[in-house]
């Protein structure tokens, strides 16, 4: 530890802090721009400059290392004379828009200037303008107003991996630029408009459209990938305004991706508002909830049990698959499954599927072997996460499945499932650097769950993770990376296939077939009914008119999950709530609401009436979801079976070739027109170029 | 005065050749091996001793900055970079001592890098350089045949590889931990200062900058002894240095001479005075162009040294010495200066950025007057609110020529703004 002195008050902070971290331990608020705490040190912006004893010059706080016995000041003369001076030479060439600049109200800028400038300008001579720069369908920019802190450019080439930005020219004429303005080919890139301390980058889809003082602000959780990232979710009115991170260093450090931040305009548009049934000329026609009720009853009533099925969907709480599986046990049917995308993991104990190591664990990891993984685009943030090891720690990463530009370098083993036989049958440098490891990871992703061979898979993964010893006394390396918002708590509330149960595509099957003659649909818009017998029964509960909702004989209009308070679990396990920002249109009302009011209806009535007693029976069935915000691990026991691997490419989940593109993985975000805009921009002209 | 027993650089106006032999015949590589030989901490307390200080501008004493690199070479190798971006306004001694005599800079480099336990150095030379680039090289390449230079370098036993690196015209690259970014393939920007080259340098690496000149000397330092060089000049300022003596004199130049040498002497003697006789000298800037000016009555009697200087509230610089005459425009010359400042700032941090502008944008109103007598207190304080608030000294290089108008020379600049005043008035 290091005692220093700041304005005559003793602090002690650990060794390598910086005399600003000091200053702040201290409880002295020191101004910056340029400096954030998870980017290197530029020290460009000399805001932070203070006074050091026997130093003739002030000093940049956040640059220099805090030594033992430095006399530190923050409220000299000298000081205050060297913060005006600095805030007065930001402000000469800063356009005085702040009337129009939709960064008013919460800009760094205009809040120190108010705290360390001047009251007015010396300046006289003729200001300096900038031509804009194109940054793509998410950056809107006015770069006049740039003061060159620089954070965009460090948080592009240290966190996001894209070199692409970057300062033009010297001096005055010096440009924050993408070189050849492209847009900014990141899954991250949203996040430098947060971190533009003034308003040079501006969000692109919320321009003009609010002002941060009307808006109100509700934490919560985000449901477009499993990581469960912490967000802000403002809102003016009825209307979710943004989407902006909050800090949790466990998950999303600082970060969201684009999708989690932009894909909110899909939650105006085509959503549902209404019941809706199906007439005799086979249209979807408003209805009232009890029509709506009563041909549910009807169908159920004339099914047998073992006839009827539910499917859950990806964007579902917790708290609504519990009360439909509950439903379902009730009617006594056993065709049950929240994995809408055939994934087979789930029923070999909770180790079998966790992100076991958790995400944070990710620092503590010396090598990661991905299978079927490609966390850039089905846990951006996370792969953010893994650069950073790469780049700090020098972490080594293998992956065995279709290669992808992940933004840091990996030993590529090939796209073939039948590596995975070798290795454990033969061994090879990944074997051998994992069984060197202290802390060894595997990640598994989607790709490689959801074939038919994906219990053999697993199985080879099992006898892989005894060679190596991935499972310790303190670590367990095994991690399984979800995608989906709902899966991990619905395979913790055990939606799953009962005793002689289907799982989701023998219960599509079925469907076809004839032997299934009723399906719940709730929210899963991924799996294709369109093949169903006609004198199936497909009941559709969600919030966007999706394909789920195309494919349904009575659709019942359910809350998106910013409109209903819910519990989410994410894909390490850790028990999230998300709260509710705005109400759902219409006669939209929460999930577990509609379904416990369904059980009123075909006489099965489930037992509570509110919430919070849900939560009670819920937390009482499955104890694990009592255990709020931490990380969760279970003991890994046998996985998957013995099964012959066939000599199929694994390709990815999302993204690269899947067909699944990463701006659109769920009803909202496909419903988005600035997804639709990324698609276009990031996506589409990368496919022509390659053409070209 | 100096006596031609006492120069260093016997060759600086070229008179004879500066391939190897005719070097040898100077003196040069006589004996490398036995003063390589003295041992990495003895080369290093001969240059201590015999005071030698930074030839490149700020006068850091040469040897103390050599002791600053760590005493043994553990995983990280130690490297030695000249610094050759002469692009100080006003100064030429390094580009003659390249072109002229190259085996003296070549020879420091081996020494230098022995010294500071280096096996390779790297000089990094001034883009606009082009045939001191090609005679640098030519003399490195000699070396290398002659075996001064590569394995077991002049048979001393160190093996020390020497490498030539051609810039792209930035001034700032001259700024030294600019110039390892430079020298690295990136964008020419200072950085921040802890930690020090010698911790934390060239490729992360332990790393000495030094000028072109100080190098130069080192060997005839070791091989005359640190006595004789501590002689000369006076306590604090010892040896020669060159001077580059510019503007309006009769007959611009570049000489050695002893430190401390009075700058009348300097002008009168070596550069054939001031045009039009000494009486007709307005100011003179000492250092480059980013000393601030003194004015002629400081002139008179200022000695020409790194203390005396400072005690005027300018400095030796590079010794790049602008002498300017009765007929200059003196603020339109500063102004000049500022726009070059203006034009070099590589714009990292803000006081630079925006300042320089601010101060060039000022300075060409002042020219011509337009402005308000107020704003000449305003353009001071600039310069004070830019000055040491930067993170290198091109901050301070921009304000100080602007202050040191000021100071000498606020009359004149009165004079012009209630002369623009009364012509607007009469219009």
């Amino acid at each position: 530890m290091i005692t220093l002195t700041i304005d005559g008050i003793e602090v002690e902070v650990e060794e390598g802090a910086s005399v600003l971290q000091a200053c702040e331990a201290a409880g002295k608020e020191v101004p910056r721009f340029c400096y954030h705490e998870r980017l290197s040190i530029a020290g460009n912006c000399r805001m932070c400059l203070v006074e050091m004893e026997r130093s003739p010059k002030p000093v940049a706080s956040c640059a220099m290392p805090a030594g033992n016995g430095m006399v530190i000041k923050t409220d000299t003369p000298m000081v205050k004379k060297a913060r005006e001076g600095v805030m007065e030479f930001m402000l000469i060439n800063h356009p005085l828009d702040c009337p129009i600049c939709d960064q008013g109200g919460e800009c760094d800028l205009q809040d120190q200037a108010m705290g360390y400038g001047m009251a007015d300008s010396r300046y006289q001579e003729p200001k300096r303008t900038v031509e804009n720069k194109e940054m793509g369908p998410l950056i809107s920019t006015i770069m006049t107003r740039c003061i060159h802190c620089t954070r965009c450019v460090r948080f592009a080439t240290e966190v996001a991996g894209v070199p692409e930005l970057g300062a033009i020219g010297r001096g005055e004429t010096m440009e924050i630029t993408t070189y050849l303005e492209k847009a900014l080919a990141s899954e991250l890139s949203g996040n430098v408009v947060d971190l533009c301390p003034v308003g040079a980058l501006t969000s692109r889809p919320y321009a003009f459209q609010a002002r941060s003082w009307e808006l109100s602000h509700t934490s919560s959780i985000d449901v477009m990938d499993a990581l469960g990232s912490h967000i802000r979710v403002d809102s003016r009115g009825n209307q979710v305004m943004r989407v902006l991170p909050r800090n949790n260093d466990d998950v999303n450090e600082e970060w969201i991706s684009d999708k989690t931040r932009h894909a909110i305009d899909g939650l105006r548009t085509p959503r549902i508002d209404r019941p809706y049934l199906r007439n005799a000329k086979g249209r979807l026609e408003e209805a009232s909830w009890d029509e709506a009720f009563t041909a549910i009853k009807k169908a159920i009533g004339k099914a047998k049990p073992d006839e009827i099925a539910s499917i859950a969907g990806d964007l579902c709480d917790a708290e609504a698959m519990f009360a439909l599986s509950q439903l379902m046990d009730k009617i006594g049917s056993p065709h049950k499954d929240c994995r809408q995308d055939g994934s087979v993991v789930g029923q070999q104990g909770e180790g079998s599927y966790l992100f076991n190591s958790s995400i944070a664990g990710i620092d503590d990891a010396d090598v990661i072997f991905l299978i079927g993984a490609n966390p850039r685009h089905e846990a951006a943030v996370m792969n953010a996460r893994i650069r950073q090891n790469y780049f700090n720690r020098d972490v080594k990463i293998f992956r065995l499945g279709a290669e992808v530009d992940l933004t840091y370098p990996v030993t590529e083993l090939g796209d073939d499932a039948r590596l995975l036989e070798k290795l454990v049958d033969k061994g090879g440098p990944v074997v051998t650097a994992l069984k060197r490891a202290k802390r060894p990871m595997i990640i598994l992703g989607q790709a490689a769950l959801r074939r038919k061979d994906s219990m053999g898979l697993l199985d080879l993964v099992g006898q892989l993770a005894k060679q190596v010893d991935l499972v310790k006394k303190d670590w367990n390396g095994f991690n399984v990376l979800h995608t989906a918002a709902a899966r991990v708590a619905g395979l913790m509330l055990n939606f799953l296939p009962g005793k002689g149960g289907k799982p989701t595509m023998e219960i599509v099957a079925g469907l076809e077939k004839g032997n299934i003659k009723v399906l719940y649909n709730l929210g899963a818009d991924e799996v294709d009914l369109s093949q169903r017998a006609d004198k199936s029964f497909v009941i559709y509960q969600g919030s966007h008119g999706d394909r789920g909702a195309s494919q349904a004989d009575v659709v019942l209009p359910g809350a998106a999950w910013s409109e209903k308070d819910g519990i989410y679990v994410n894909t390490e396990g850790r028990v999230q709530y998300a709260s509710r920002v705005t109400f759902p249109p219409g006669d939209a009302r929460e999930d577990w609401a509609i379904i416990r009011a369904l059980s009123a209806a075909i006489g099965q009535t489930l037992g509570y009436d509110d919430l919070s007693s849900l939560r009670q029976t819920m937390t009482a069935a499955v104890p694990t979801l009592a255990v709020t915000d931490q990380p969760q691990s279970a003991k890994l026991g046998k996985i998957g079976r013995r099964q012959a691997i066939t000599a199929s490419p694994m390709g990815h989940a999302i993204g690269a070739g899947s067909g699944v593109s990463f701006y659109m993985t769920c009803p909202i975000s496909r419903a988005s027109v600035t997804m639709a805009e990324c698609v276009k921009a990031f996506e589409l002209n990368d496919k022509a170029e390659a053409a070209e | 005065m100096l006596n031609d027993k006492d120069r260093i650089f016997t060759n600086i106006y070229g008179w004879q050749g500066a391939d190897l032999s005719s070097a040898k015949a100077r003196g040069d590589w006589d004996n490398t091996k036995a003063l390589i030989k003295l041992g990495h901490e003895e080369v290093i307390e001969r240059v201590k001793a015999s005071g030698l200080r930074g030839r490149g501008g700020a006068g850091f004493p040469t040897g103390l900055k050599w002791s600053f690199m760590p005493k043994e070479v553990k995983d990280r190798p130690h490297y030695l970079v000249v610094n050759a971006d002469e692009s100080e306004p006003g100064t030429c001694k390094d580009r003659d001592i390249i072109r002229h005599e190259p085996h003296k800079l070549v020879e420091g480099c081996l020494m230098a890098g022995f010294a500071m336990r280096a096996h390779a150095g790297y000089i990094y030379i001034r883009g606009e350089f082009v045939n001191e680039a090609k005679a640098l090289q030519r003399a490195i390449d000699e070396a290398y045949e002659a075996g001064l230079l590569g394995k077991n370098a002049a048979k001393s036993g160190w093996d020390f590889d020497l490498y030539l690196h051609r810039g792209a015209g930035a001034y700032i690259c001259g700024e030294e931990t600019a110039l390892i970014e430079s020298l690295e393939g990136k964008k020419g920007q200072p950085r921040l200062k802890p930690p020090f080259p010698a911790g934390a340098g060239l490729y992360g690496c332990p790393t000495t900058v030094n000028n072109v000149e100080t190098i130069a000397v080192v060997p005839t330092i070791l091989r005359r002894g640190a006595d004789w060089f501590a002689g000369l000049g006076r306590e604090g300022n010892t040896g020669s240095k060159l001077f580059c003596i510019s503007g309006h004199v009769n007959n611009p130049c570049n000489v050695e001479e002893e430190m401390g040498v009075s700058l009348k002497e300097l002008i009168e003697k070596h550069a054939g005075g001031v045009r039009g006789g000494w009486d007709n000298l307005l100011a003179v800037i000492p250092g480059g162009s980013s000393t601030p000016m003194i004015p002629k009555d400081v002139c008179d009697t200022i000695l020409m040294d790194f203390d005396s200087l400072k005690a005027a509230q300018t400095g030796l610089g590079t010794a790049g010495i602008i002498v300017m005459d009765k007929s200059t425009d003196i603020i339109k010359a500063i102004a000049r200066i500022s726009y070059f400042y203006k034009h070099e700032s590589c714009g990292q941090c803000t006081p630079c950025r925006e300042g320089t502008g601010w101060m060039y944008r000022m300075m060409e109103r002042l020219v011509k007057g337009d402005a308000d007598v107020s704003e000449i207190d305003t353009l001071f304080d600039v310069t004070k609110q830019v000055e040491g608030h930067t993170i290198c000294a091109l901050g301070d290089a921009a304000a100080w020529p602007i202050q040191g108008l000021i100071r000498h020379f606020r009359p004149e600049i009165e004079k012009r703004i209630t002369a623009w005043r009364a012509a607007a008035v009469a219009e």
